[in-house]
C-alpha cells in the first residue's frame, strides 16, 4: 500500500491514534475504555504505520521488540497488585493518592498502574503478531 | 488508606475489615514471582547468556515460597485470601489446603529441577524462542490452579498453563511439532470448552463461582438443579485434560515431539492439574455425584491403567513408551477417586506426588540416553551398559520405581490402592492395579534390556550407521535427574512422613465443611444473594 496518499497520511493518523489511546487508557476506570482497548488502538496505530513504511520503520520507532514491551506490562501488572503487601490489605486490592498537582487533585490508583500494565501487554502482543504477518507477506 | 477516610461507608458487609497476617501472602506468592520473573525473562529475552540466571533465581524464589506456603499450610490449617479484600463470595478466593500446597510444592521442586536440567537441554536459539519465560508461566498457571478456591479461575489457570504450554511445544518449529501441537491444541481445547460450558452452567445454578459457596449450597440445589449433568460434564472435560481412557489419544500424539526437558515437565504437571481438578470437584463439591459416578471412574480408571501400560508395551520409541506409561498412571490415580475412601484417597494424592516426580525424572533419564545414543528407537539402541554404567544403575532404580516395586516410591501408593480396592471387595480393580504393573515391569525391562544390556555394534550391524562418540554428559542434566531420584528414592524407603501428610489430606478431602469453613469462617456470614433480594 505504497500509495502517496496513504504515505502522506500515515505518520499523523498513528501519532493521532496513539495519543487517543493514551486518552481511552486514561479515562477508563469510570468510564468506557481501558487498557485492553487502549492497548488495541495504539497496536492499530503501529499496523497502519507499517503497512505504510514496512516493518523495519516500525520496529525502529518503538525501539524495544514488542514481546519485550508485553513482559514490561506483565511487570508493571503484577507489581500494581504487590504494592498492596505495604499496608497489608490483600493482594490487588485497590490503593489511592490524591497528590494536588498545579492545584488539580489527581486522583492515582493501583488499579490506573494495573491498567498501564494490560495496555503494554495488548499493545506489545497484538503488535507482534502484526509485525510477524506483515514481514511474512514480503518474503 | 483512603478507602476508610475519605467515604463513609459500612465496607463489612462485602469487603474484609480484620487485614489479613503477612504469612497468608504466601498463598498467592508462587505465583506472584512466577508472573514477575516471566515478564522480566520476557523482557530479557534476547540477552540469551543471562537470562537463565534470571530464571533459575526466579524458579528457586518459587521453590522457596512454595515450600513457605506447604509449612504454612502444614502448621495452621488451609490458608485462605481473598484477591482485592472482597469478601469470599464477591472476590476471587485463592485457597490452599494441604493438597493444594503440597501439589505445588511439587510442581516447585519439578520446576527449578527443569529449569537446571534446561541449561543444557535448550540451546540459545530455544531460548530466543522463549523456553525461559514459557516455562514460569506455565509453573504459575500449574500452580494457581492448584491452589484457586474459584471455578472460573480455574479455568482461566487452565488457559494460561495451556497457553504456555502450546509455546513450550512447539519450540523449534519443526515439522513434526506443529502436528504434535495442533491434536494437542485442538483436543485440549475441546475439554476447555466443555469445561466452560459447565462453569456456565454451575453458575446459572448457584449464582456462585466460589468452590467453597458452591459446596455448600450443593445440598438445597441438587433436587432442583442439574448437578449430575453438571459433574459429568466436568468429568470429561478433566478426563481429557488427564488423559483417561478414551479420551487419551492425543497424549501420546504430541508428548514425543518437543524438547525432552519439556514433555518431562508436561508428564510430570499437566495431566496432573486434571486429576487435581477431579478430586476437588468430586469430593470437595459434589460428593453425592461422586459416589453416582463411582462405578464409571472405576472402569475408566481399570481400562486406563492396564490400557495404558499395553500401549507401551507396544511403543518402539522410547519417548512415546514413557507417554503411555503417564496414561497408566492416571489410571492409579483415577482408581484412587473411585474408591473415595481415606486409604484410597490417601493411595491417590500420594500416586501422583510419586507419578509426577517419577514420569518427569524419566523423561530427563531419556534425554541423557538419547544423548549418548543419538536414537530414540528401541530397535537401533543400546550399548549403553559399557559405555556409561552409572546410568544403567539410575535407569535400574527409575525403572523399578515406575513399576512400583521396592524400595521406591511407586510400591506405597500402589500397596494404600489395592489395600482399598480389597476392601470393598472390589478385586477387579486391585486386579487391575497389579496387572498394569507387571505389564510397566516388562514395558521399562524392554527399555532396559534393549538400551542398556544389548551390546551397540550387534544393534549397529543392521542399522548400517556409524557408531557416533558417546557425548560427556553435563553435570546440570545429571545433576537435575540425580536429586530426582533421591526423591523417589527417600519416599520409597522412608515413606511415613509423606503418608502422614497423604493421610491428612485424604482426611480434609472427606470433609468437605472444613474446606467451607476455611473460606468461610462460621460467626462472619457475609451478605448473600438470598438476603439481598427483598
Amino acid at each position: 500500500m505504497r500509495t502517496l496518499i496513504f504515505r502522506s497520511v500515515a505518520p499523523y493518523l498513528s501519532s493521532l491514534m496513539i495519543l487517543f489511546s493514551i486518552f481511552v487508557l486514561l479515562r477508563g476506570h469510570n468510564e468506557p475504555g481501558g487498557g485492553f482497548i487502549g492497548g488495541l488502538i495504539a497496536a492499530s496505530a503501529m499496523a497502519i504505520y507499517g503497512i505504510a513504511f514496512g516493518v523495519s520503520p516500525v520496529r525502529r520507532a518503538i525501539r524495544f521488540h514488542p514481546m519485550a514491551l508485553s513482559g514490561f506490562g506483565l511487570f508493571l501488572a503484577s507489581v500494581a497488585g504487590i504494592l498492596s503487601v505495604f499496608p497489608g490489605v490483600p493482594f490487588l486490592t485497590g490503593l489511592w493518592i490524591y497528590p494536588e498537582v498545579f492545584g488539580v487533585e489527581l486522583a492515582l490508583s493501583t488499579p490506573l498502574v494495573f491498567d498501564i500494565g494490560v495496555y503494554f501487554v495488548v499493545f506489545g502482543s497484538i503488535t507482534s503478531t502484526a509485525l510477524a504477518l506483515e514481514e511474512r507477506e514480503r518474503d | 488508606m483512603a478507602l476508610d477516610a475519605s467515604y463513609d461507608v459500612d465496607i463489612s458487609q462485602a469487603m474484609v475489615v480484620e487485614l489479613p497476617p503477612l504469612a497468608d501472602w504466601l498463598v498467592v506468592a508462587p505465583l506472584v514471582v512466577g508472573f514477575v520473573f516471566g515478564a522480566l525473562c520476557l523482557m530479557t529475552r534476547k540477552d540469551t547468556g543471562r537470562q537463565p540466571f534470571v530464571a533459575i533465581t526466579g524458579l528457586l524464589a518459587m521453590l522457596a515460597a512454595d515450600i513457605g506456603l506447604f509449612w504454612h499450610v502444614y502448621t495452621n490449617g488451609t490458608v485462605v485470601m481473598t484477591m482485592g479484600r472482597w469478601l469470599p463470595p464477591f472476590g476471587i478466593t485463592f485457597a490452599a489446603d494441604m493438597l493444594g500446597a503440597l501439589l505445588a510444592l511439587v510442581t516447585g521442586i519439578l520446576g527449578f529441577a527443569g529449569g537446571v536440567y534446561a541449561l543444557q537441554d535448550i540451546s540459545r536459539t530455544g531460548r530466543r524462542y522463549g523456553f525461559y519465560p514459557f516455562l514460569l508461566l506455565m509453573l504459575s498457571g500449574v500452580t494457581a490452579a492448584f491452589l484457586t478456591g474459584d471455578i472460573f479461575n480455574l479455568y482461566v489457570w487452565f488457559e494460561v498453563l495451556l497457553i504456555a504450554s502450546f509455546g513450550l511445544l512447539v519450540l523449534g518449529s519443526e515439522r513434526e511439532q506443529l502436528d504434535g501441537a495442533t491434536k494437542y491444541a485442538f483436543l485440549n481445547l475441546i475439554a476447555t470448552t466443555l469445561f466452560l460450558l459447565a462453569v456456565a452452567y454451575i453458575y446459572g445454578v448457584f449464582g456462585t463461582l466460589n468452590m467453597a459457596d458452591i459446596s455448600r449450597k450443593a445440598a438445597s440445589v441438587r433436587d432442583s438443579g442439574p448437578l449430575f449433568t453438571i459433574t459429568a460434564m466436568l468429568l470429561f472435560a478433566f478426563a481429557m485434560k488427564a488423559a483417561a481412557f478414551p479420551l487419551n489419544f492425543w497424549l501420546p500424539a504430541s508428548y514425543h515431539t518437543p524438547r525432552i526437558v519439556v514433555s518431562g515437565l508436561f508428564a510430570g504437571l499437566l495431566t496432573k492439574v486434571g486429576v487435581y481438578a477431579l478430586l476437588r470437584i468430586f469430593l470437595t463439591l459434589f460428593g453425592a455425584e461422586r459416589d453416582i459416578l463411582a462405578g464409571t471412574i472405576a472402569v475408566i480408571a481399570a481400562l486406563t491403567m492396564v490400557l495404558g501400560a499395553m500401549g507401551a508395551l507396544a511403543q518402539n520409541d522410547i519417548r512415546r513408551l514413557l507417554g503411555y506409561l503417564v496414561i497408566s498412571g492416571i489410571g492409579s490415580m483415577l482408581a484412587g477417586l473411585a474408591l473415595g475412601s481415606a486409604t484410597g484417597l490417601s493411595g491417590a494424592v500420594l500416586y501422583a506426588v510419586h507419578s509426577m516426580i517419577v514420569m518427569t525424572a524419566l523423561y530427563f533419564l531419556v534425554g541423557i540416553m538419547v544423548e549418548r545414543m543419538k536414537v530414540f528407537t528401541l530397535r537401533e539402541a543400546g550399548g549403553l551398559y559399557s559405555s556409561a554404567p552409572w546410568l544403567a544403575a539410575l535407569a535400574l532404580m527409575l525403572f523399578l520405581s515406575v513399576s512400583g516395586l521396592p524400595p521406591f516410591s511407586g510400591l506405597w501408593p500402589k500397596a494404600l490402592l489395592v489395600k482399598a480396592s480389597l476392601d470393598v471387595g472390589a478385586w477387579w480393580l486391585a486386579f487391575a492395579i497389579l496387572l498394569s504393573g507387571l505389564l510397566t515391569t516388562i514395558a521399562v525391562a524392554r527399555v532396559f534390556a534393549f538400551s542398556f544390556w544389548r551390546e551397540r555394534d550387534t544393534a549397529q550391524k543392521g542399522a548400517g550407521e556409524v557408531q557416533p562418540a558417546p557425548a560427556a554428559t553435563s553435570g546440570a542434566m545429571a545433576g537435575s535427574l540425580t536429586a530426582l531420584l533421591l526423591l523417589t528414592v527417600a519416599v520409597g524407603v522412608y515413606p511415613e512422613p509423606v503418608v502422614r501428610v497423604t493421610d491428612r489430606i485424604a482426611a480434609e478431602l472427606k470433609a468437605p465443611s472444613r474446606y467451607v469453613e476455611a473460606v468461610f469462617p462460621p460467626g462472619s456470614e457475609p451478605l448473600t444473594t438470598e438476603q439481598t433480594e427483598p
